[in-house]
């Protein structure tokens, strides 16, 4: 395509968008209000997916052996773990590691227990991950059963509760972004439609003189990518900086294990990407959509 | 130049518009077709232009079967053929240079090339001081002008009128008329759907005479018809 052409396609478009302006209102305010609601769910399951991931990294079980234990009891316990199938990394950590471990977390606080290390009243413990924390469960049963454990924790009602939750809220999630999307896709290409019928002079006009529908159709590409645009500058700054907001306030302070809000920086720059991608997908594809019928002529 | 054999045009309602109908125009010729409304003449040239498309038959343009064209091919067929309305059909929002240049902007060409060839089909039409005014600022026989300029601005091989005079008064159809006259002896195909017995008879051309989709007469230098 030529520079002239794509200019006159651009102005084309702009022009548009200025003189159907109660049009452009109607779907930049359905893109506004689909993005506003979408950049919320988005945020939500963005965390959350965090959230998700934060568990399958950290959920792992502690299986404490009983002080009583001898070296080979250990190793024979060691053994018969490492032959189920579902852990993916074990580590044994001896009693004095667990004493530098505790002391280390305890930050300053920490000093009163390195009286302790003459009488380390801890126990000898393994560090067990499963491929999936859905099988911290049934391992962390089997491994109760073995001789020379002491206990086996693994925070059963938090794990399972945070498990079940998340999978239900990203279904959720995603079947009302889709619902929204389409929604909009649905308004824009509506509104566009009642202006086509307006210019459907213009367009027989055009195909009259020997336009290729490449070349109608384009204008309105560039429509409903500027709609998309415009749509998308209120959902932006209100996402954005409502999480920019509610992280400052609440980041770390969330008293739910696993769970910490993704950092501000970057992610209010990629969400603010992404709603201005979705804006502008969605404008073009209503548009886009729209035009097609009025095209077979 | 343009030929059609044995082209038969049906409706989704039923109507049948053309029947049977085979004719052949030379390139150059000038062409009236006339007949009572409904006797087929619209559909007779929109299936030259394929605005319609034959139901049975061949409708040639140079040797180019255009019912069978592709989609994608049309464009390029209507490059080569102009094309003018009894109610003009221009843009309301665009001035009178504005209506022709786009028919360039539509093939693309340099915005240098349309400015110098829009003022000059604007000259030959007589409009080249009204260049900037709107449509609803042009009279019924100015806005035709522009629409004629439209239609040759690339240099068509044929142009095609459906009722051009349709909305003028006898005056203004006739100075309509000599610029029809004009495009012909450069060498362009003229067919024109007529109601204006007075134009027929005036100016002396093939006329083709249409009745219930076919043709009924076919004469050089024509008469209108004695039943008018």
């Amino acid at each position: 395509m030529k520079l002239s052409t794509m200019r006159r396609h651009v102005r084309e478009g702009t022009k548009n968008i200025v003189r159907n302006s109660w049009m452009t209102v109607a779907s930049v305010g359905a893109v506004t209000t689909t993005l506003v609601l979408v950049g919320i769910f988005l945020a939500l399951m963005f965390n959350l997916n965090q959230l998700a991931e934060n568990i399958e990294n950290e959920a792992q079980m502690k299986v404490y052996v009983e002080r009583t234990a001898e070296d080979q009891d250990i190793q024979a316990l060691e053994k018969q773990i490492n032959e189920i199938s579902e852990i993916s990394e074990m580590e044994f950590s001896s009693k004095e590691e667990e004493l530098e471990g505790l002391i280390s977390d305890m930050g300053e606080s920490g000093d009163q227990w390195e009286l302790f290390e003459q009488f380390n009243p801890l126990n000898d413990a393994f560090n067990i991950k499963t491929y999936e924390p859905e099988q911290l469960a049934g391992v962390a049963s089997q491994i109760e059963q073995m001789d020379n454990v002491e206990e086996v924790n693994y925070m059963k009602d938090v794990v399972d509760r945070l498990i079940a939750f998340n999978d239900i809220a990203r279904w959720i999630g995603i079947i009302f972004i889709g619902a929204l999307l389409l929604t909009a896709i649905f308004l824009i290409s509506n509104t566009i439609k009642m202006t086509i019928i307006a210019r459907q002079t213009e367009i027989g006009i055009m195909k009259l003189v020997g336009a290729k529908n490449s070349f109608i159709r384009w204008p309105f590409f560039v429509e409903g990518a500027l709609m998309g645009v415009l749509g998308s500058i209120i959902p932006i700054a209100v996402v954005a900086g409502g999480y920019f907001y509610l992280y400052n306030q609440f980041a770390n302070k969330i008293p739910i294990p696993f769970f910490e809000l993704l950092p501000a920086n970057p992610f209010i720059w990629q969400i603010s990407g992404i709603l201005l991608g979705i804006g502008v997908v969605i404008g073009i594809w209503g548009s886009v959509m729209s035009v097609r019928k009025f095209l077979r002529v | 130049m343009i030929e059609m054999k044995n082209v038969h045009k049906e409706y989704s309602n039923g109507v049948i518009a053309v029947d049977d109908l085979s004719v052949n125009i030379d390139a150059g010729e000038f062409v009236y077709i006339v007949g009572a409304s409904g006797a087929g003449k619209s559909s007779f040239i929109k299936m030259m232009y394929r605005e319609e498309l034959a139901t049975k038959g061949d409708v040639l343009i140079e040797g180019k079967n255009v019912t069978d064209m592709k989609q994608k091919e049309v464009p390029f067929l209507r490059r080569n053929i102009g094309v003018i309305f009894q109610d003009f059909k221009l843009l309301p929002r665009l001035t009178a240079f504005e209506n022709v240049a786009f028919a360039l902007e539509v093939i693309e060409e340099s915005p240098k090339k349309i400015n110098k060839r829009v003022l000059e089909v604007l000259e030959m039409v007589g409009l080249k001081s009204k260049a900037r005014f709107l449509p609803n600022q042009l009279s019924g026989g100015e806005q035709q002008r522009v629409a004629i300029a439209r239609a040759i601005v690339n240099n068509p091989k044929v142009v095609i009128a459906d009722e051009p005079t349709g909305n003028l008064d006898p005056e203004t159809s006739w100075e309509i008329m000599q610029i029809f006259e004009e495009i012909n002896t450069r060498g362009t195909t003229i067919v024109m759907a007529t109601h204006s017995q007075e134009i027929v008879n005036k100016l002396r051309k093939r006329v083709i005479a249409m009745e219930n989709g076919q043709i009924v007469r076919d004469e050089h230098r024509g008469e209108y018809g004695y039943e008018a």
